[in-house]
């Protein structure tokens, strides 16, 4: 193993610091409450995971949330069958999706472009469906998976100590739900963190990369691709279930909502939002996301109110209508927009706006354009 | 007593550690929190009490959502002292004193659960864990209802359930901290059973659409006990998906299936859809067996009548309510939403409402917010004004006992919200049933280790 | 069982239509500009909407509040007034009848500026990025567009009744010589089955009869030539846009009665409607059509009871299954040209 350089040391290590001190910083934004923190964690441990097929390898799935949903299915039965215990039913649910993205992604990756979205597309919808219709004697269908107290539990019971009352996941005997549920999710996203800092800088993501810019070279160089992007397939979807297992640990129940196609598209935007292909970039989408669906979509016409209260009358009540329009429950619309700009404008995404600040910033460090942020040309045909 | 009993755990050593580093930051004048070491879950310690509005204000129960929240407001103003008074007036027993609850103003804050039961967890979780709410109400689907119930057990709040009308939600999924004042697909059966027999006679043959999932099969299962008990004939159940949009493919099978009754266990849009698109098939038109074709909704609502318009006309179903009854209750209560709203309630909007008071009348009772006080003060619950009659809160499954309503689509309304006439009133002897058929179990009553 | 399934058929057909006519404008978009468009659904929503205003524009109400009388729920009674018929009388009244498909009117004008609008403003930006980054700055736009109208239209499904004439089934056995009363079927699916040919043949007609179409398929094939040749093959495809758009609103306004539309109707449809152009091939028209047709009658006999007892659960995933069947077999679709979309 190569040593890691100077530079992804400090990267990791302030962005340990940054994600651990998030109960602190956050709270002059509101959003320093746990429900939320352990949202940023897991989405932000999806959009890592998803940022490593399609970041790396240029392959658009549009069906990755059926692997968070088998992820969650699968920790939610772990808890049901064996213990309420977090770490066997993580261990299970990686596993579990991890073999639904070998299946899923060796029949996909049999085709590229949009061949291959519109496969996991299918793929994930078919999924959803079967959640929530013929396979409810699984999941429950639209109740979605819960636990409840006559569950057998069966590690549980040969080591004796069942828990009085409603079940909830725990940690070897310690509850997790609050801050602590946080804390053991900061603790993965930054696992999952490195091991992408780690994959990217291998000689296993060079090839991805080379994949992404050149298949067709690739192949005529001797390389058979395949292998590498079905890894890639299988990590990121591994990662998926990872997110969904937390998901399922920091609140036991397991919908099929997950797994829609509308959810797949979430990871797709947190992912462009943030900057595909780099590092920090989809956990920073992650988080705008989740920061708008929670704290934008709760302001009301009364905040919005105190908020414009120093216009003059008349005008006040204008500003409240139409930029109500923008937040409470159009704060969707909001985010559209800010799609469409960041897609138009800004092609890398927040981190390309971080980048050209700092190169507007400090000229006389000026790197030579790098090659990440020229989108490269639509391949012709083969 | 419960701190003694958890100990100075790690997690309360890290809980009142970040409650003291948060203590020290600046304490924005939009979201603040209180502290998280308390007694029991989102104890008040100012001045207000708030609640929590799960409402599906997007997706296919949209409008019940809209409705019920416009109930809501209504009920924290009348809690509050403002306005009419409405129903609190009405009530007997009551402890009401429209002084907000035991002192504290009533605040709430309202949660988009997009009829799903996935978004409605995080919302009601939202609600809990940052705005403080005291008690989580609202929802008009029984998924919801179930998810929610179980987060609530977990956290220690008491969930106050909207409309939610699966067997399951008081049956084999009930908790101790959750109570239905709605209805059940048990009791429609029970009620609908006998309007139907005398209706359409005891020689039918039954073709059920039904909605995949647990409300429509617990629906389904209990239409075909009724219908079957009349000594008709089940043809056909077919399970459609949920928000199929277009049902035609399941329509055409219909035709020439030789049923003469078409049973649709949908609700919500699916239901307008599919009754709709029933119709446009000819279906009200057709003769089979030398008996006219009928359909019948065993579930319906104000909402959806208004949505399927002429369509609904001679049609059956049940209601948990309706605001054409005359009893005292409905009549302060509809005068009161009119007034307020230029519209007459729907039922969701009414079960809403009463679920507020309940709890706020439960909550003077008892003279705490402690949820288990405040549980015990509802489980057994004998209450009347409501507009429903002589109403039970029954403590085996926290279902409430009371009358619930034949109904069918007016044939000549007078008004676009005149959609339905009551055929008939089922006592509330008829429609109580033994709890432990659901089977289920409650399970604790004293608060969790969480929130 | 024959009028069990030539009903089944005939459903088949009916839903078949509806899709084909909503893949068509995607995968003209696609043959022409080759930018995948995710918006296209939000267009169909559009088109359904325009039939939605048009009707509210037709059923406005004065209304007066009686302060005398009193509503059944003690409320003032307002007293409600048309204002179209008192204007046009029983023309008004005629129109309002029809206002579904007299809607059409205002539906061209308006799909045609929104696709141009659309085209010049931000489409025509993407012709050289990559389909992933069309991918996204459509499905942005399609969320702004439903974003919008639900916060004009509010989040609920707005019905819009048929014209009365054209309510009800009509019975097609007995038209065809059958026993009456077998084989029955609504008359505004059979409608929306007739304006789909029409549109559909239409399409087909102008891009195979007129020079613009010619000069249009030329550019598809091969578009620098074209250029070199000195067409301004630019603006043909900006109009090419714009016909799609017209394509998916009409598609939408038809549909409105069969489907009380509501903000998210489009992405509703998208999903369906990639899956219907990528079966058929990306790019091309008949292979859109045809397999419009396929997965309309594959779904319809897939709801059948004695189907799914085989099967279970067969209807909920039959579209998606027969779309991964078909492209892991035929890897362009049923029509689909090499190297289209592979990148």
């Amino acid at each position: 193993m190569r040593t890691m350089t100077r530079n992804d040391l400090m990267l990791l290590l302030g962005f340990a610091a940054v994600v651990l001190a998030m109960p602190i910083w956050l709270q002059p934004f509101g959003a320093a409450y746990p429900d939320l923190l352990q949202r940023f964690m897991i989405f932000g441990i999806f959009a890592v995971g998803f940022n490593i097929l399609f970041g790396l390898t240029g392959y658009l799935s549009f069906g990755h949330a059926a692997f968070f949903g088998v992820g969650s299915y699968a920790a939610v039965w772990s808890f049901k069958l064996l213990s309420l215990d977090a770490i066997p039913a993580m261990i299970f649910a990686i596993v579990i999706s991890g073999v639904f993205a070998l299946i899923i992604g060796y029949l996909s990756l049999r085709r590229s472009g949009i061949y291959f979205s519109i496969l996991t597309l299918a793929f994930a919808q078919m999924s959803y469906n079967l959640a929530y219709s013929v396979l409810t004697p699984i999941t429950n269908g639209e109740t979605g998976l819960q636990l409840t107290i006559n569950d057998p539990r069966y590690l549980d019971r040969v080591f004796g100590d069942a828990m009085p009352g409603q079940p909830v996941p725990t940690l070897l005997g310690q509850s997790l739900g609050g801050f602590t549920g946080f804390y053991f999710c900061a603790a993965f996203l930054i696992l999952t963190f490195f091991i992408a800092q780690r994959i990217t800088g291998s000689p296993f993501g060079m090839m991805l990369k080379g994949i992404k810019s050149n298949q067709t070279r690739m192949n005529y160089t001797g390389v058979n691709t395949r292998p590498y992007t079905l890894a890639a397939f299988v990590i990121s979807g591994m990662y998926a279930g990872l997110a969904g297992a937390l998901m399922a640990v920091t609140d036991p129940l397991a919908g099929a909502e997950r797994m829609q196609w509308t959810a797949s598209g979430e990871v797709v935007l947190m992912t462009i939002l943030g900057g595909a292909g780099t590092l920090v970039g989809p956990v920073l989408g992650a988080w705008i996301i989740k920061y708008f669906e929670n704290i934008f979509s709760a302001l009301n016409d009364s905040i919005l109110a105190r908020f414009w209260s120093f216009l003059p009358d008349g005008l006040d009540h204008t500003a409240v209508v139409v930029s109500g329009k923008f937040v409470g429950e159009g704060w969707f619309l909001t985010l559209g927009l800010v799609f469409v700009l960041i897609v138009v404008f800004l092609p890398g995404g927040v981190m390309e706006g971080v980048r050209r600040i700092t190169t507007l910033v400090s000229p006389k460090s000026k790197p030579p354009a790098s090659p990440e942020s020229t989108s490269p040309q639509p391949q012709p045909a083969e | 007593m419960t701190l003694l009993k958890r100990g100075l755990s790690r997690r309360r050593v890290l809980q009142t550690g970040m409650a003291g580093i948060i203590g020290t930051g600046v304490m924005p004048a939009i979201f603040t929190k209180g502290a998280w070491a308390q007694e029991f879950c989102n104890n008040p310690t100012g001045d207000t009490v708030t609640f929590g509005l799960n409402l599906p204000l997007t997706g296919a129960y949209a409008e019940e959502g809209a409705d019920e929240q416009k109930a809501y407001e209504l009920a924290v103003q009348h809690l509050n002292g403002e306005g009419d008074g409405g129903l609190i007036n009405v009530l007997t027993p009551t402890a009401l004193k429209g002084n907000g609850i035991l002192g504290k103003k009533v605040a709430f804050v309202t949660s988009d659960s997009q009829t799903k039961s996935d978004v409605a967890r995080a919302g009601a979780t939202r609600m809990i864990e940052r705005d403080g709410a005291i008690m989580v109400t609202g929802g008009s689907s029984s998924g919801e209802a179930v998810a929610v119930q179980s987060l609530c057990q977990e956290l220690g709040v008491i969930f106050m359930a909207g409309l939610t009308h699966s067997n399951d939600t008081t049956g084999k999924d009930k908790r101790r901290y959750g109570f239905r004042h709605f209805f059940n697909a048990y009791q429609s059966g029970i009620g609908l059973g006998p309007v139907l027999g005398q209706e359409y006679g005891t020689d039918r043959r039954a073709y059920h659409l039904t909605a995949d999932y647990t409300w429509g099969w617990t629906q389904e299962e209990s239409m075909k006990a009724a219908t079957e008990a009349l000594g008709w004939e089940t043809v056909e159940a077919v399970r459609t998906p949920l928000g199929a949009g277009d049902f035609s493919q399941f329509l055409t099978p219909v035709l020439n299936s030789g049923a003469d009754v078409l049973i649709l266990n949908h609700y919500g849009n699916d239901m307008v859809n599919s009754l709709t698109q029933a119709v446009q098939f000819g279906m009200r038109d057709r003769q089979t067996n030398g008996k006219n074709f009928e359909i019948v909704v065993p579930l319906f609502s104000e909402l959806m009548a208004k949505g399927a318009g002429a369509n609904i006309k001679g049609i059956f179903g049940t209601s948990n309510w309706h605001w054409n009854l005359q009893d005292p209750g409905t009549v302060a209560f509809t005068k009161s939403f009119g007034a307020a709203y230029g519209a007459p309630p729907s039922q969701a909007a009414h079960t809403a409402y009463v679920q507020a008071l309940l709890y706020a009348d439960a909550c003077e009772r008892a003279g705490t917010f402690y949820p288990p006080e405040v549980i015990k003060a509802l489980e057994g619950h004998e209450f009347d004004g409501m507009g429903n009659g002589p109403t039970l809160y029954r403590a085996e499954d926290h279902q409430c006992m009371k009358n619930i309503l034949v109904v069918q689509g007016n044939d000549n309304p007078t008004s676009e919200y005149d959609v339905l006439n009551i055929v008939q009133e089922v006592d509330r002897e008829v429609v109580t049933y033994d709890s432990a058929i659901f089977g289920g179990d409650l399970g604790p009553a004293e608060p969790a280790p969480l929130c | 069982m024959f009028d069990v399934i030539f009903l089944q058929f005939l459903n088949g057909l009916d839903k078949g239509a509806a899709y084909a006519l909503i893949a068509l404008g995607l995968t003209l978009v696609f043959g022409t500009l080759g930018v995948v468009n995710f918006a296209h659904g939000a267009l169909f929503m559009l088109g359904a909407f325009c039939a939605v205003l048009f009707r509210q524009l037709l059923t406005m109400e004065t209304i007066t509040i009686d302060p005398t009388q009193l509503s059944p729920w003690g409320a003032p009674l307002e007293v409600r007034a048309p204002l179209v018929q008192a204007w046009f009388g029983d023309f008004g009244a005629v129109l309002v009848n029809y206002s579904v498909p007299a809607s059409i009117i205002i539906t061209i004008p308006i799909m045609l500026l929104v696709g141009i609008g659309l085209e010049r403003g931000i489409i025509k930006h993407f012709y050289k990025r990559p389909h992933a980054e069309q991918i996204l700055v459509t499905f942005g736009l399609a969320i702004v567009a439903q974003e919008l109208i639900k916060s004009f239209f509010g989040p609920n499904p707005i019905p819009q009744p048929m014209p009365s004439d054209l309510r009800g089934a009509a019975d097609i056995g007995a038209f065809l010589g059958m026993q009456a009363n077998v084989i029955t079927y609504p008359i505004w699916r059979l409608v929306y089955f007739l304006f789909s040919f029409i549109i559909i043949g239409g399409v087909f007609a102008f891009l195979q009869f007129t020079t613009f179409g010619m000069v249009v398929r030329a550019g598809m094939a091969d578009r620098e030539t074209v250029g070199l040749l000195g067409i301004n093959i630019d603006k043909r495809f900006t109009i090419m846009f714009g016909l799609a758009a017209v394509v998916a609103g009409l598609a939408g306004v038809m549909y409105t009665p069969l489907l009380p539309p509501n903000y998210h109707i489009g992405m509703d449809f998208l999903v369906l409607s990639f899956v219907v152009v990528v079966v058929g091939g990306m790019g091309s028209l008949p292979g859109a059509v045809a397999a419009g047709f396929l997965l309309g009658i594959l779904q319809s006999f897939a709801s059948m009871t004695q189907v799914k007892a085989l099967i279970p659960g067969i209807d909920q995933v039959i579209i998606y299954l027969v779309a991964v069947v078909i492209l892991l077999v035929l890897p362009r679709g049923l029509f689909g040209r090499r190297g289209v979309m592979e990148a």
